[in-house]
């Protein structure tokens, strides 16, 4: 679909590892992906399969050392692995920024939130005072925010979690950055005021050039907002597909079981549907494929060797012995 | 929010003990500002005829039992003729009425303008007849007027020693608790080596810097200076473990992925937010300032003649016989006394208001 289009942001064999006293945490293991311009990515998966780790390993982040950052993540043509903390302080807020998951706990509770968004469009952008409150308070117009004016002079408990989040957005979208990383942004808010939040997401997509990555582990709003959907588990992305094959025609036993797990109206009555066990720790994974222990249809090559990716067509891929012998082409 | 602010306000006004503190120094600093005004006489005026004077006796009916208001009288020298200790006698011939608004000696007040108008007084000749209400020092000096202007540099020196001392520690103790690593490991032996001392020999060895020569208001900055180059020590501690706490709140992490520098986020958001705990920490911690001052002093190494501060005034009472003769010269420990305790039970009060699981210690 967007084969053509500018590539915005290329990940390659990333690896994002934490030594502690119990041995090496491999939160984020050998993963490769690319984002084009103008596109939604969602990365899905359990907690503690490492997405946030990957969006704070593209952002800087991660603290190296102690972790220990592998592989490559270059942004438009530029090498980010390896940068310093003040070059990429040029790089966060400005080309890339993040919204979070907890609206309520992401302003500082002693500041205006035309104060916050003030600091960061004046550490970013060369306005003038004057001109930076039109703009913050254009933007905020652009998030719905009824009343802008007065709602820039307001402090964060003043406002409900929706609206703060409306706010982040905003924040985020105040240097009209290339990439937005989308970390969990509706599991804090209700669900009613999720709705409204995606909505403002996707109208604000199909208005602006730059690309989104949404982490989240809700499937229904992946089906809503992305163009592309990675499942990541255990530190490794092990499907890719494009959205509407990912829901028509999930290969990965993983991918299978999370679609399946979704709260349905023929349930009713029955037990849920639901992937037996628990995300490994991420010191203490298996031998072999790491999903093999909770995999329905694991094989005894499944317990020896990690699966490599296996390319289907259609941009579709998945990491899986079930399907060695069916690539494409 | 509100709420929060209102019940710390209503738990800080209900706390009892604190309230008296409160009002015990708002008392003293009142009095202190207007020292010179409130005091009967010139706090550096010496007066030959009442060498260590024993404290007036006020009288308010004369010996016949009438009334006649608050009166004083004069008063006699005399050597005891087998001890040769000055003895002083009441004079009952000269019978001197204290009065508010007298004329007496001058003073600049608060340093603006010359006057001699004291809130009360005697309007006696100083060789006659003097109201010494806490007696008078060697050099025949009225104790009280000394108190009052001592008082001055007492009960100063603490807030400005804490507040240095609490601006060093909060930016030292929010450096290292935000940075860990190393810089962490640094600041914190550091600390740990400085504390390790014994502090008075420190205070003393700091103090000997201070040259005998300067003019008394720079050694008075300068013995502010020694006291919070110690002091800041305990403030960072806390400092560091509210930063440790604090620098995973989402909201520095939201300011740092926006691309806001670092000393703006310690600046802006890390010490703002500590700002309740900080006060609470300055507040218990101006006792500790105001012994050290008196302990400098006392040891004679802090203020110098003619100025004057409690510790300087109680060094002359540190023989027991002195002491025996004229006990009056401890008068001055008591103030300290009253000083320290009311900003402890300030400094509880804020706490309990503000921190009700009493995370903070005392440093």
């Amino acid at each position: 679909m967007t084969g053509t289009s500018e590539r915005i942001l290329t990940v390659r064999n990333l690896k994002t590892y934490f030594p502690t006293p119990e041995g090496i945490v491999r939160a984020v293991d050998d993963v490769s992906f690319h984002l084009d311009r103008g596109e939604v990515l969602a990365l899905v998966g359990e907690s503690g399969c490492g997405k946030s780790v990957t969006a704070h390993a593209i952002l800087g982040l991660v603290k190296a050392p102690p972790a220990k950052i592998e592989g490559s993540i270059v942004f438009c043509d530029r090498e980010l692995v390896g940068l310093s903390q003040a070059e990429y302080r040029q790089i966060r807020g400005m080309r890339i920024s993040m919204v979070f998951q907890e609206p309520m706990s992401s302003f500082d509770p002693l500041y205006t939130v035309g104060q916050q968004l003030t600091e960061v469009a004046q550490a970013h952008m060369p306005w003038s005072a004057a001109e930076a409150k039109e703009r913050i308070i254009a933007t905020l117009r652009l998030v719905h925010i009824p009343d802008p004016e007065k709602r820039y002079n307001e402090y964060p408990h003043e406002m409900s979690g929706g609206m703060l989040q409306r706010i982040m957005i905003a924040m985020a979208l105040i240097t009209s950055p290339d990439i937005i990383i989308a970390d969990e942004p509706t599991t804090a808010l209700d669900v009613t005021i999720q709705a409204q939040v995606l909505n403002l997401m996707q109208d604000l997509q199909s208005g602006y050039d730059g690309s989104i990555i949404f982490i989240t582990h809700d499937l229904g709003t992946v089906a809503e907002i992305a163009d592309r959907v990675h499942v990541m588990y255990a530190g490794k992305i092990v499907e890719k597909a494009q959205v509407v094959e990912m829901f028509d025609n999930p290969l990965h036993p993983y991918t299978a079981g999370l679609l399946a797990s979704r709260v349905k109206r023929e349930y009713k009555g029955k037990e849920l549907p639901y992937i037996e066990g628990y995300v490994p720790r991420a010191d203490q994974f298996p031998d072999g494929c790491r999903f093999n222990p909770r995999c329905p249809r694991a094989m005894a090559k499944c317990k020896e060797l990690e699966p490599p990716e296996f390319e289907l067509g259609r941009g579709h891929t998945v990491a899986c012995w079930l399907y060695e012998g069916s690539e494409a082409g | 929010m509100e709420g929060t602010r209102k019940r710390v306000v209503e738990s800080f006004f209900k706390h009892k003990l604190g309230m008296v503190g409160l009002v015990a120094l708002a008392i003293l600093y009142f009095v202190v500002l207007l020292a010179d005004f409130i005091s009967p006489y010139n706090f550096a005026e010496t007066h030959r005829n009442f060498v260590y004077a024993p404290p007036s006796k006020i009288r308010w009916t004369d010996p016949d039992g009438r009334w006649v208001g608050p009166h004083i009288y004069g008063m006699k020298r005399s050597r005891d003729p087998v001890t040769f200790e000055l003895v002083y006698v009441e004079d009952t011939t000269t019978v001197v009425p204290i009065r508010f608004f007298v004329r007496g000696e001058k003073y600049r007040f608060l340093g603006l303008w010359e006057t001699d108008l004291h809130l009360f007084g005697v309007e006696a000749s100083t060789d006659k007849a003097m109201l010494l209400l806490l007696g008078a020092d060697r050099f025949g000096r009225d104790l009280f007027s000394r108190i009052l202007v001592g008082g001055r540099v007492s009960m100063t020196v603490g807030l400005l020693g804490t507040f240095l001392s609490v601006f060093i520690g909060a930016i030292v103790g929010a450096l290292s608790g935000y940075y860990g690593g190393w810089v962490d490991v640094l600041i914190q032996r550091f600390t740990e080596l400085l504390r390790s001392f014994p502090r008075i020999p420190l205070w003393l060895a700091l103090a000997v810097i201070i040259p005998p020569s300067w003019p008394s208001t720079w050694v008075y900055f300068g013995i502010v200076t020694v006291l919070s180059l110690i002091g800041w020590m305990g403030v960072a501690r806390v400092m560091r473990g509210m930063t440790l706490s604090l620098r995973e709140k989402e909201y520095i992490l939201a300011a740092k992925v926006m691309g806001v520098s670092d000393w703006k986020i310690i600046t802006r958001h890390l010490i703002p937010n500590t700002l309740s705990y900080l006060i609470v920490v300055s507040t218990l911690s101006i006792p500790g300032m105001i012994l050290g001052e008196s302990t400098i002093s006392f040891l004679g190494l802090g203020i110098k003649e003619p100025m004057t501060s409690w510790g300087l005034l109680l060094s002359q009472a540190q023989s027991l016989s002195e002491l025996e003769s004229h006990p009056w010269l401890m008068v001055p420990g008591l103030f300290i006394m009253v000083a320290v305790l009311s900003f402890n039970f300030v400094g509880d009060a804020l706490r309990d208001a503000v921190d009700p699981y009493r995370t903070v210690e005392k440093v």
